[in-house]
């Protein structure tokens, strides 16, 4: 295989296993914080906008390791850089 | 802009020599022009009486809304943030819920828009931290703990910069390019959801990059601010 097919290989399948890798985590850890959160609020009902705030935030910040795996693993699929150095005349 | 194209900085809309302009300009200063008029046109007659008109009321209700919601998290007096945290939340929210009108590519979508405001949250934060204790006091900040801490203070600065920058551009990109997907495929009926599940994902991002700001700011200004809160106490007691 040449220098093409074996980045776009490799590429490819990076990308896949990335994402897929990457979102095991953080759906672990969001069911598990919104699972506490229901038992908070429904421990104390008062408290449920200061909770839910924080839940959001929170889930933000979680999701965000998760959506740096998407960002890689667009890159590698639509904005591979390594490409510019196999093709230099298509110009990425 | 078709699907291949990561960012709407691809899409070139217009060019004369080297100058070009590309959708994500475009689309800001949409957004900032359609900000500006309509908080002009709603702010032209103003009222302090019972009658007041409905686009007042609309405008009160939001600016009420931030207000409330920095003095619960900061436990600070908002006036000194309303301006920089409301004019994040409320660029970011109308470009993320604008991104609903077809033909209408949202500008938080690409990552040279993101980084801008990122960058000029990296910027607040010794802004209004200096401003608020002196530049010793700020600088006092980074050395806490210990003086050991200060490479990682330093570093956790930047990374949760790149962080905030490359979470809402991740999140809008992820939006728009699942959109342009599920229309290649399905185009009959699931777009919609998707859109709708897009509108719910822009506002929480919008209003979670606007209350990160804040945190790291007012975490910037907390001694000074529990000096400040403690001295109100007395006022309320004495």
């Amino acid at each position: 295989m040449d220098n093409i097919g074996l980045i776009g290989v490799a590429s490819i399948f990076t990308a896949g296993i990335t994402i897929a890798i990457g979102s095991i985590g953080p759906a672990l850890g969001e069911g598990r914080a919104v699972a506490q959160a229901l038992s908070a609020i429904a421990q104390q009902p008062d408290e449920t906008n200061r909770i839910t705030r924080t839940l959001f935030v929170g889930l933000a910040m979680v999701e965000s390791t998760a959506i740096y795996c998407f960002v890689v693993s667009m890159i590698l699929l639509f904005a591979n850089p390594v490409w510019d150095y196999v093709l230099p005349a298509t110009g990425g | 802009m078709d699907i291949k194209d990561l960012s709407p900085d691809d899409a070139v809309l217009w060019q004369w020599e080297f100058v070009s302009l590309n959708y994500t300009i475009v689309y800001t200063w949409l957004v900032m022009a359609l900000l500006v008029i309509g908080s002009w046109f709603a702010t032209r007659r103003l009222s302090a009486g019972r009658n007041m008109s409905r686009w007042q009321n609309f405008l009160e209700i939001i600016v009420g809304t931030i207000n409330n919601q920095i003095r619960e998290v900061s436990q600070q007096q908002p006036a000194r943030y309303l301006p920089f945290i409301g004019t994040l939340f409320l660029f970011i929210v109308t470009s993320n819920l604008l991104a609903v009108v077809p033909g209408f590519h949202a500008p938080t979508a690409s990552l040279s828009t993101t980084a801008a405001l990122a960058i000029c949250v990296l910027v607040a934060v010794p802004f209004f931290g200096i401003a608020n204790q002196g530049l010793l006091g700020y600088l006092k900040l980074y050395v806490q703990p210990t003086p050991l801490m200060l490479p990682f203070n330093v570093i956790g600065e930047l990374s949760r910069t790149l962080a905030l920058a490359v979470r809402l551009f991740g999140n809008m990109m992820s939006g728009a390019k699942i959109a342009a997907i599920l229309l290649a495929i399905a185009p009959l009926f699931f777009p919609i959801l998707m859109n709708a599940l897009g509108l719910l994902t822009g506002l929480i991002q919008a209003y979670i990059f606007a209350i990160l700001a804040l945190v790291y700011i007012a975490s910037a200004n907390q001694a000074h601010g529990r000096r400040e809160s403690r001295v109100q106490k007395e006022k309320g007691t004495a």
